[in-house]
């Protein structure tokens, strides 16, 4: 029960953080508004909606078969191909490569996977210099933070906050709050570090199979620097990210930057298919792909769960969760915030550890309803609950499943459905409600800190009908 | 679906506890049409706490106590979006694989949410017979996106002439409710509803009306508390008190 102890001071501490409250409303309300404005057809998104979904199901229900067609496009396209496990064996290929090639400096483009891996701590740990070119990722790693968000990561803070974080960083630079001139300086400090690293690192948003393409999407042009500009470039991404053909990437593309961030199409769009050959100027002369599993194949064994995997990290859920916007992304405790982190971690990390963020939802349904591939994600959410309580009920490889149960809390459901399967009983509880109702209490812990207590009323719906004149049967 | 001459009411346990007048009043709107209204005695609960909660187990065991209350072919109409949309949507789910799924299928398709019943099949004309007022609306979460029908009661409320409408900012966000939720992530609830009860204080409204009790438990609730001095109202029962202003 320690996780749900330490979940329960991370939410207290975000609730107290008014300002990061502030730039979380502002920040997810400018997004919803930004991508409505993009599906102002209801019919046209529910098509785009259902191309998304058929698309990301059959790369599933075919996963290893494209697995092994995209390793065998990749190769002969002369890009080399590693398969990793989990983190750790992820980050030793990547070290392995690097000190292969003695490269000593790393620019990084976004990559989620790589935060799930824990990359940038382990290379630092490996005297490798390692830097974020992301213009969020950039401000989060001088802060020494985890990414709030998993499309924008350092959307907790406002530019008084970077301002000032600039300032300590680079004393040497002028101080300005002023935006673009933040970003102009970001800019010259980063276009140093491109010419002159040995290495760059990146995510992919689709891996397409037909072709072995790597696709990579993004707005501030970072990635295709970090992928061009040093002669090594190595991309990680997990297993479920392939796409069967070049012709699925449009319809995924054009939906992801619409949900994400309510733009028609991103500033860049890099599609990388092979390493420089001899007689071109530009581009990497050694390109990797590194292939993480970290429980992916587990998760897609379970017919229901394996919807959890049509993902394509567009933060729509998370910019539309109204729990979100009170927390934020770092009370959540884990890479990937919101509904998808409350779906995708307990199963990647195990119930035991990180079930209880299944708490922290009211079931409300925004995230599902705007979902582009349809990852129904409160019942995924409450189905988790259900594992969370009941070692027994399913064969999912999940673990930790029945950790979060709890005696006094199990008996009360028991005792409930004593009384609600048994009209019997239930009439004779009602009653005792009714009777004592004068003696209900007016403190019901956290509940009457922000409400009234409910009070029985002085007859029952029951009672009512039956004065009124309505039958029985 | 065709005007039925009877239909059944589950008036949800929550309602046949704290806000009996609520399914009284929808009983009556529908009578009021011509229908007969059936209310079976033995009903207690849909099985939504516990399913919710990830007690499956002891949530089949009170939906089949339930499914008992409903037998033949006649629609079964609920006052309030989460309860409607428990057995409509997630009924043919916790029965999945049980002997009796046939059963529990037929009755998720009978099942309609009140303000979609009274709209779609009834076509409900309501006279205004109240005395002006201001109020706002807070949709379930549960009646727009489980049960689709959250457009219903804009209408029904747009067929009374003395009432104003008023929007309050982000309208369709969740109220923080979410049933155990509210019990077992309290703060994080009460920040919820703090948001809520803010957004709807500032539209000057006297009044906030909406389909499903468990939202106004939570709106109304912390109304009371902060002494805003905003009642909280379940649709049927302003309905049925503004058109039989003499009743």
């Amino acid at each position: 029960m320690q996780q749900t102890e330490s979940f329960k001071k991370r939410i207290d501490k975000a609730l107290h953080n008014e300002q990061a409250r502030i730039n979380f409303r502002s920040g997810m309300s400018g997004l919803m508004t930004k991508r409505a404005t993009q599906f102002n057809d209801d019919q046209e998104l529910q098509n785009m909606r259902d191309h998304a979904r058929a698309i990301r199901s059959y790369s599933l229900s075919h996963l290893p078969e494209l697995l092994e067609q995209l390793e065998q496009k990749l190769v002969s396209n002369g890009i080399q191909v590693h398969w990793a496990e989990n983190s750790k064996q992820a980050n030793e290929i990547i070290y392995q490569i690097l000190k292969k090639a003695d490269a000593k400096t790393v620019v990084k483009g976004k990559s989620m996977v790589s935060e799930e891996t824990g990359l940038n701590e382990y290379l630092e740990h490996k005297d490798i210099e390692i830097l974020e070119s992301d213009l969020g990722e950039f401000i989060i790693q001088l802060a020494k933070e985890m990414p709030s968000h998993i499309v924008m990561p350092a959307i907790h803070k406002n530019c008084k906050e970077v301002a000032e974080l600039f300032k300590k960083h680079f004393p040497d630079l002028p101080y300005t709050e002023n935006i673009e001139e933040l970003t102009l300086m970001a800019r010259n400090i980063l276009r140093d570090k491109f010419v002159k690293a040995d290495a760059g690192i990146s995510g992919v948003n689709f891996a397409v199979a037909e072709t072995g393409t790597l696709c990579l999407v993004e707005n501030e042009g970072n990635g295709r620097m970090s992928t061009t500009t040093p002669n090594l470039h190595i991309a990680i991404t997990g297993i479920e990210k392939v796409v069967a053909r070049l012709s699925d990437v449009p319809p995924l593309f054009s939906i992801l930057t619409k949900s994400a961030l309510g733009q028609p199409i991103t500033a860049y769009f890099n599609m990388i298919s092979r390493p420089r050959p001899a007689n071109e100027k530009d581009g990497p002369q050694h390109v990797h792909l590194v292939l993480l599993d970290n429980r992916r194949s587990q998760i897609r064994m379970d017919d229901e769960l394996l919807d959890t995997l049509r993902c394509i990290r567009c933060g729509s859920c998370i910019n539309h969760c109204p729990v979100y916007v009170q927390l934020g992304g770092h009370a959540y405790g884990t890479v990937y915030p919101g509904p998808i982190g409350s779906v995708l971690e307990p199963q990647r990390l195990g119930l035991d550890k990180i079930g209880a963020l299944t708490s922290a939802c009211t079931l409300c349904g925004a995230c599902g309803e705007v979902c582009p591939v349809q990852i129904p994600l409160p019942k995924l959410i409450n189905r988790l609950r259900a594992e969370s309580v009941n070692s027994q009920r399913s064969e999912a490889q999940i673990s930790g499943k029945g950790s979060l149960r709890k005696m006094l809390e199990a008996n009360t459901w028991v005792l409930w459905k004593w009384i609600y399967a048994n009209p019997g009983l239930y009439r004779v509880f009602r009653w005792a409600a009714r009777r004592f109702r004068k003696l209900s209490p007016n403190r019901l812990g956290g509940w009457t800190q922000y409400r009234t207590a409910p009070v029985p009323a002085a007859k029952s719906l029951q009672q009512l009908a039956r004065e009124e004149g309505f039958s029985n049967e | 679906m065709q005007k039925p001459d009877t239909v059944y009411f589950f008036g949800t346990c929550l309602i046949d506890l704290l806000y009996p007048n609520a399914g009284l009043a929808g009983m009556q709107l529908i009578r009021s049409a011509g229908v007969k209204v059936i209310f079976p005695e033995n009903q207690t609960c849909c099985g939504q706490p516990a399913f919710n909660s990830g007690y499956r187990e002891e949530a089949l065991q009170v939906a089949r106590q339930l499914m008992t209350c409903f037998p033949g072919n006649i629609p079964i109409i609920v006052p309030s979006g989460s309860c409607g949309g428990m057995i409509k949507q997630h009924w043919p789910e916790l029965f999945k694989d049980q002997s009796d799924y046939d059963e529990a299928c037929s009755i998720a398709e009978r099942t309609y949410e009140l303000t979609q019943f009274l709209v779609e099949t009834l076509d409900i004309q309501l006279t205004d017979l109240g005395q002006p007022v201001k109020i706002a609306i807070h949709t379930s979460c549960a009646a727009r996106r489980e049960m689709g029908v959250a457009e219903h009661i804009e209408s029904l409320i747009g067929q009374l002439s003395q009432v104003e409408t008023l929007e309050q900012e982000r309208k369709p966000e969740c109220c923080g409710f979410g049933g155990t939720f509210a019990l077992k992530q309290a703060d994080l609830s009460g920040a919820m509803v703090t948001d809520k009860t803010k957004a709807i204080r500032a539209t000057g409204a006297s009044k906030v009306i909406s389909q499903d009790c468990g939202c106004l438990m939570n709106i109304g609730g912390a109304l009371d508390k902060q002494k805003a001095g905003i009642e909280s109202q379940h649709i049927a029962e302003f309905l049925w008190e503004r058109s039989h202003a003499t009743d």
